[in-house]
């Protein structure tokens, strides 16, 4: 999983290497300035004439480590700055571009918020954690080894009581950590509970007033907040533990030092050395600083281990591998727009039992019109996502321009198959704009050819700014059958061999449904046009009908085999006809 | 050191809520900081009397330890050297036993402070939720319109976040640094007035640098929250659309748009991160030039025997500076460096906790809907003449319990769905009007379709029947009362509504129709599903009417939701019906369903649809076709028919619905 993330560093490889080198020269600068201090102290105390002869020489010393210091630790900081920001950048380049490479089947796995709560927050988390391997993960470990070095050389008898405190503030602080994460982790998830309540009634606000759940709305609320801050406030109760015992010990430490100190001195009868008292303040000084390494050290490490779930999350979309990939030798070209289906079977998942798809055999030539009906879980937009190789058929093959569409480079292979899907969307931006994601290159009379076709250039025109008319994210200020006409005319723009529209006139009047289809028969012949619809009267005229059932073909021929030879077709037929006709002789009668 | 503060401060629950980090989105306003202090200390005077007691022994506790050592020196170990161990023993022991008194003292108030913080922190953190959320029950739908959900979100996570951070870490952490900065300069002070002001003049330098790092750090903190913001939009909307993308191949291209914003977002981010991370070695350094001239300057003061001010000039007089005064001067400088370091890193934390403070005091004052109806609804039954009877059970008979204070009577008006509209005018925002003169009646078990394009002004109109939003002119009366006069819960109860968009809450299936009523039994919400169609499919999900809900019914196909909602409204069965019919495409046999349980929902009732198909309308008693805001047609649908308007063009499809 690290390492899936690691792979993110690339280019700031280098500030992320030069951040550690500078963090320990700011460490070393760092400790061997109370050093000097404390020398230059001993020196001036003991000096009798001018105590200025020490002073400026440590002073020079002083000036020069802290000017480095300074300059290693602002570079430290840029360097990390450069380092993390750079890696969180390539985090969610890699993101959007593994998500740029998922198959539908990949799409469907994961939701949208989840994605972007993976490309923003959890990227934020990793970047946080990653700055902090930089610096403080350096940072501390050093002050710890110095402390113990600087101790130790000062009177290893005494430093040795430091280390025996070690164990017992460790295992304190850690069975607090360990008593208390997991509860913080099950308060997180209700935490995280009440913010969703909070959203909900914000979102269903409207349901809220009309049925006058105010009250009660707040009843809830109040019980759950009410939760959450109890188990918070025991939590932070025991976490408040931390810091004191940190601080009992070290304290403990330092007189258990000071006293033994204190006594070895006057043992050895003299105040100035081997031993001197500067030795013993400087002693505890450096105690006090190896243990509070410790505590941040436990600190650091809690951090981390709440970054990883966000860790977790990101290195599962990067190593979600589409195996939707165009071939090595791709074919480029198609041919032309016939397609075959030959025995195609098709699950969504290899563990789901039922086949969405089963025995599905099929022909259709180059530039026929073929109808799909079905009730809902047909499949038949299974079906036809299965032509532009937006999921792999499970069994059997599909073959489009007598290839199979796994020989395909699959740019090629789409930018002939277009579909218009049912669940369609446009983007922000002007309608030029969102029309020429069919071809970037078109040209305006090319967009009004189109836009003309699906039956859209009038209502275009209709509006004040024309083909600049700026489109809201998710085309929000459209009709919806202005919007499927916009999505229409768009897929037309790629000059397909085959199109493909799922159900993508719903929401346009009958009239011009009729319109749109006429257009396509006059205009473009050529094209494989493959209309999915509820209307049988959008399939009417069709070369070719195909009635889905339960994801298999239960009937298929024009309108006058179907009905020949289909009831169910013919009961469809009828039932659609009477319906109209019924209407027609109600306002007739009026 | 300066991180450590830092993280500490993150611990307890700091994991990135919300999006990214709090950052000032806006001016604070005036006079937060008093209202916030005045909030918490009004709510939690004693602990925070405590917590500041507590604060004051452990930096007197901090300061005795200082002079431990000279004490150490001055009392054992000197005398100790030269008249024995015996001779000192006693008195070392006494040290060393104060000295763990106090420390341990200083520990238990140490712990009594963060238990003390813990309790106020989530305490306060509770009284602002549910006084934020308390408050937003009562606003007016016009809030909602006009604040992003998001941005009301934020309030509960980042704003409270920060604010918290501001209670429970800054103002502990500013009322010790200053409490220390103003005895070590007292400290300093005593000793020598000259080298105080080496202090202050390096003070001065770190203030600056502290203004010029720290406002950058936060001017571009701001940016990287816009980047962050612009990049989101973005990929929110790519991902949506995913499948778009793959469809037209367009991936390159919103690949190649997606670097442009992530570059910027990179610029914004690293330079936001190099200030925050260069301010604490800036600092930290300036303190150790500062050491270093103050040792000059002593130094100096000492070699050259300059008379030396001082508070301590008082008692001993002006008097040339001993090494020893140079050596604690310093020592206590060093402190006072160190604290201004960590004072440093608290000025943004203030400042986005005081942000923070102003915007969720912004939710708290927003002017709560208006309420000045007086006309209750209760529960009624006929006495023995046949005149209402106000009474506590539910008899499935309603009244308008009215009072009239001119004559201080009481009269009840028997609940019938009697509608009328009379020159309505209504306009979202005043300057733009949605409604222009609209007047319509429905008599009680009429049924009335709305019909128009969208944006007519259908929604706005039942809006305006459960007073979602107020009328500009013009009167709506109920069952002959003006609805301005009735009690808007006491309107609302009356009115039922399945909104066009679905709205579910996280519980059982069974929770969720109860919404419609809440002492309904089960029995009673099994009726109403079975009436609303939904019991069928809710009895094939995994746990029937127990199945959790989350996720506004992410579980669920849009056309089960719907029947849901039908189902929530069957069972507060209310006397007249608000339906808008669902835009999105469900399929026929789920269409069918709905459309049947609506049919039964209306049965009996006072009824108005807003249809967006026209085959819903035609049983309708009357049909009003809306454009821009004005009825320009209505009538039954035969007479719309016969009149070959608007609603004949519609209805032939020649012109669009929606």
């Amino acid at each position: 999983m690290i390492k899936t993330l690691l792979k993110s560093v690339r280019e700031y490889k280098k500030p992320a290497i030069i951040t550690p080198m500078f963090m320990v020269l700011e460490v070393l600068c760092e400790c061997l300035m109370p050093l000097c201090m404390a020398k230059m102290v001993n020196e001036v105390q003991v000096a009798t004439d001018s105590a200025l002869t020490p002073i400026l020489k440590y002073g020079g010393f002083l000036i020069l480590f802290a000017a480095l210091s300074l300059m290693s630790g602002v570079m430290a900081g840029k360097f990390a700055a450069k380092a993390s920001c750079g890696f969180a950048k390539n985090l969610r380049q890699d993101l959007f571009y593994s998500v740029q490479k998922f198959s539908f089947a990949d799409v469907d796995k994961f939701s949208t918020s989840s994605l972007v709560t993976r490309l923003t927050t959890d990227v934020t988390n990793t970047q946080q954690a990653f700055q902090m391997c930089l610096r403080i993960v350096v940072r501390v470990p050093l002050q710890f080894i110095f402390a113990i070095i600087m101790s130790f050389s000062i009177n290893a008898k005494l430093a040795v009581v430091f280390v025996l405190v070690v164990p017992f503030i460790l295992t304190i602080l850690l069975s607090i950590m360990r008593y208390v994460m997991p509860f913080f982790r099950k308060i997180f998830k209700k935490y995280d509970a009440l913010n969703n309540s909070i959203q909900e009634n914000v979102g269903g606000i409207r349901v809220v007033k009309s049925f006058v759940r105010e009250g009660y709305e707040n009843e809830k609320f109040q019980k759950a907040a009410g939760q959450v801050r109890d188990d918070f406030m025991k939590a932070e109760k025991i976490l408040a533990l931390n810091t004191p015992t940190m601080t009992f010990f070290v304290n403990f430490a330092a007189i258990l030092i000071s006293f033994l100190g204190a006594k070895m001195i006057i043992d050895l009868g003299t105040l100035e050395g081997p031993f001197s008292t500067g030795d013993l303040s400087a002693l505890t000084t450096y105690g006090v600083q190896m243990l509070s390494c410790l505590m941040m050290f436990s600190m650091v490490f809690v951090m981390l281990t709440m970054s990883f779930e966000s860790a977790r999350r990101i290195s599962e979309v990067l190593e979600q591998k589409s195996n939707i990939v165009s071939p090595e030798n791709a074919v480029t070209e198609v041919k032309d727009g016939s397609i075959r289906f030959e025995n195609v079977n098709f699950k969504y998942s290899e563990n789901a039992d039922k086949y969405a798809l089963s025995d599905i055999n099929l022909d259709i030539k180059s530039g026929e019109t073929v109808g799909i009906l079905g009730g809902t879980g047909s499949s038949k937009s299974t079906l036809i996502q299965l032509i532009p190789r937006l999921y792999d058929c499970t069994d059997g093959a599909v073959f489009v321009g007598g290839l199979n569409v796994k020989d395909y480079d699959l740019k090629a292979l789409r930018k002939e198959v277009a579909v218009v899907l049912q669940k369609n969307v446009l983007f922000s931006g002007t309608i030029k704009e969102n029309l020429r994601w069919g071809d970037e290159s078109a040209s305006d009379e090319e967009l009004v050819r189109v836009c003309k076709l699906a039956q859209a250039h009038e209502f275009i025109n209709g509006f004040p700014d024309g083909y600049d008319t700026y489109i809201e994210q998710g085309g929000t200020n459209v009709s919806g059958g202005q919007k499927q006409r916009l999505c229409i005319a768009r897929a037309l723009l790629r000059k397909p061999k085959i199109l493909i529209l799922d159900d993508s006139t719903s929401a346009v009047d009958t009239k011009t449904d009729a319109l749109i289809r006429k257009a396509f028969a006059e205009e473009i012949p050529n094209t494989t046009k493959i209309i999915i619809a509820q209307r049988v009267a959008s399939v009417e005229s069709a070369d070719k009908i195909i009635l889905l059932d339960g994801g298999k073909i239960i009937a298929c021929g024009n309108h006058n085999e179907l009905m020949g030879s289909s009831e169910i077709y013919r009961e469809i037929y009828e039932e659609q006809t009477k319906k109209n006709s019924d209407d027609s002789e109600k306002g007739g009668n009026e | 050191m300066a991180e450590q503060k830092n993280y500490q401060s993150r611990m307890p629950m700091r994991r990135g809520r919300g999006r990214g980090m709090p950052v000032p989105k806006g001016a604070i306003k005036k006079g937060t900081a008093k209202r916030l202090f005045k909030w918490v200390f009004g709510n939690y005077k004693w602990q925070f009397i405590l917590v500041f007691s507590c604060i004051l022994v452990s930096s007197i506790s901090h300061l005795i330890s200082s002079v431990f050592m000279k004490q150490l020196v001055d009392n054992v170990i000197t005398p100790g050297v030269s008249q024995g161990f015996d001779a000192v023993k006693d008195t070392l022991i006494a040290l060393v036993a104060t000295m763990s008194a106090i420390y341990l003292l200083a520990t238990l108030f140490e712990y009594l402070q963060g238990r003390t913080m813990a309790k106020v922190t989530q305490g306060m953190l509770y009284s602002f939720r549910e006084k934020m959320f308390g408050k937003m029950q009562t606003l007016p739908l016009k809030y909602f319109d006009t604040h992003a959900h998001g941005d009301i979100m934020s309030n509960y996570t980042n704003d409270a976040d920060a604010t918290r951070q501001l209670i429970s870490q800054s103002i502990p952490s500013l009322f010790s640094s200053i409490l220390t900065l103003l005895v070590s300069a007292g400290i300093m002070l005593w000793y020598s007035v000259w080298l105080f002001i080496v202090v202050i003049a390096s003070t001065i330098v770190m203030s600056l640098v502290i203004k010029k790092v720290g406002g950058n750090s936060s001017k571009y903190m701001v940016a990287q929250q816009r980047s962050l913001g612009q990049e989101e939009g973005f990929m929110e909307e790519m991902m949506k659309g995913q499948k778009v993308v793959k469809v037209f191949t367009h991936e390159e291209a919103s690949v190649k748009e997606f670097d442009v914003l992530n570059e910027q977002l990179y610029h914004d981010s690293e330079r936001a991160h190099v200030f925050g991370n260069i301010l604490g070695p800036i600092i930290n350094n300036i303190g150790n030039f500062n050491y270093v001239l103050l040792a000059t300057v002593g130094g100096a003061l000492f070699t050259f025997g300059a008379p030396n001010i001082g508070i301590e000039s008082i008692k001993i007089g002006i008097v040339p500076i001993t090494i020893g005064t140079v050596l604690a001067f310093l020592s206590i400088s060093k402190n006072f460096t160190r604290t201004i370091n960590q004072l440093s890193h608290q000025v943004s934390m203030i400042a986005m906790g005081l942000a923070g403070a102003s915007r969720i005091f912004e939710l708290m004052d927003e002017e709560p809907e208006k309420d000045e109806g007086y006309v209750t609804l209760v529960n009624a039954k006929h006495g023995e003449d046949g005149q209402l009877i106000e009474t506590s059970e539910r008899t499935g008979l309603w009244a308008w319990k009215h009072y009239h204070q001119s004559d201080d009577t009481t009269t009840y008006v028997e609940l019938k769905g009697d509608i009328v509209m009379e020159n309505v005018d209504f306009g979202y925002v005043p300057e733009k009007q949605v409604l222009k003169d609209v007047s319509l009646y429905a008599r009680p078990g009429q049924k009335i379709a709305f019909v128009g394009a969208t944006g007519a002004g259908k929604t706005t109109i039942t809006n305006l029947i459960n007073r979602f939003y107020d009328i500009a002119d013009g009167k709506i009366r109920y069952d002959g009362i003006n609805v301005n006069k009735i009690k808007k819960s006491d309107l609302r109860r009356s009115l039922g509504v399945v909104l066009q968009d679905v709205n579910l809450f996280t519980g059982t299936v069974m929770d969720n129709i109860r919404y419609g009523r809440l002492d309904a039994t089960d029995e009673e919400c099994m009726e109403a599903a079975k009436l609303a169609n939904a019991d069928d499919f809710i009895r094939r999900l995994p746990e029937g009417y127990n199945t959790m809900l989350t996720n506004n019914g992410a579980n669920l196909s849009q056309g089960q939701r719907q029947l849901l909602s039908i189902a929530r409204a069957a069972v507060a069965d209310p006397p007249v019906m608000i339906l808008d019919e669902a835009t999105s495409s469900i399929d026929t046999h789920t269409e069918a369903l709905v459309q049947d349980g609506m049919d039964k929902l209306m049965h009996g009732r006072t009824v108005f649809v807003i249809a967006h198909r026209l085959s819903t309308v035609r049983n309708s008693d009357a049909i009003m076709v809306l454009d821009k805001g004005e009825i320009i047609e209505r009538g039954t649908h035969e007479q719309l028919i016969e009149q070959k308007g608007t609603y004949y063009q519609l209805y032939t499809g020649a012109f669009e619905l929606e």
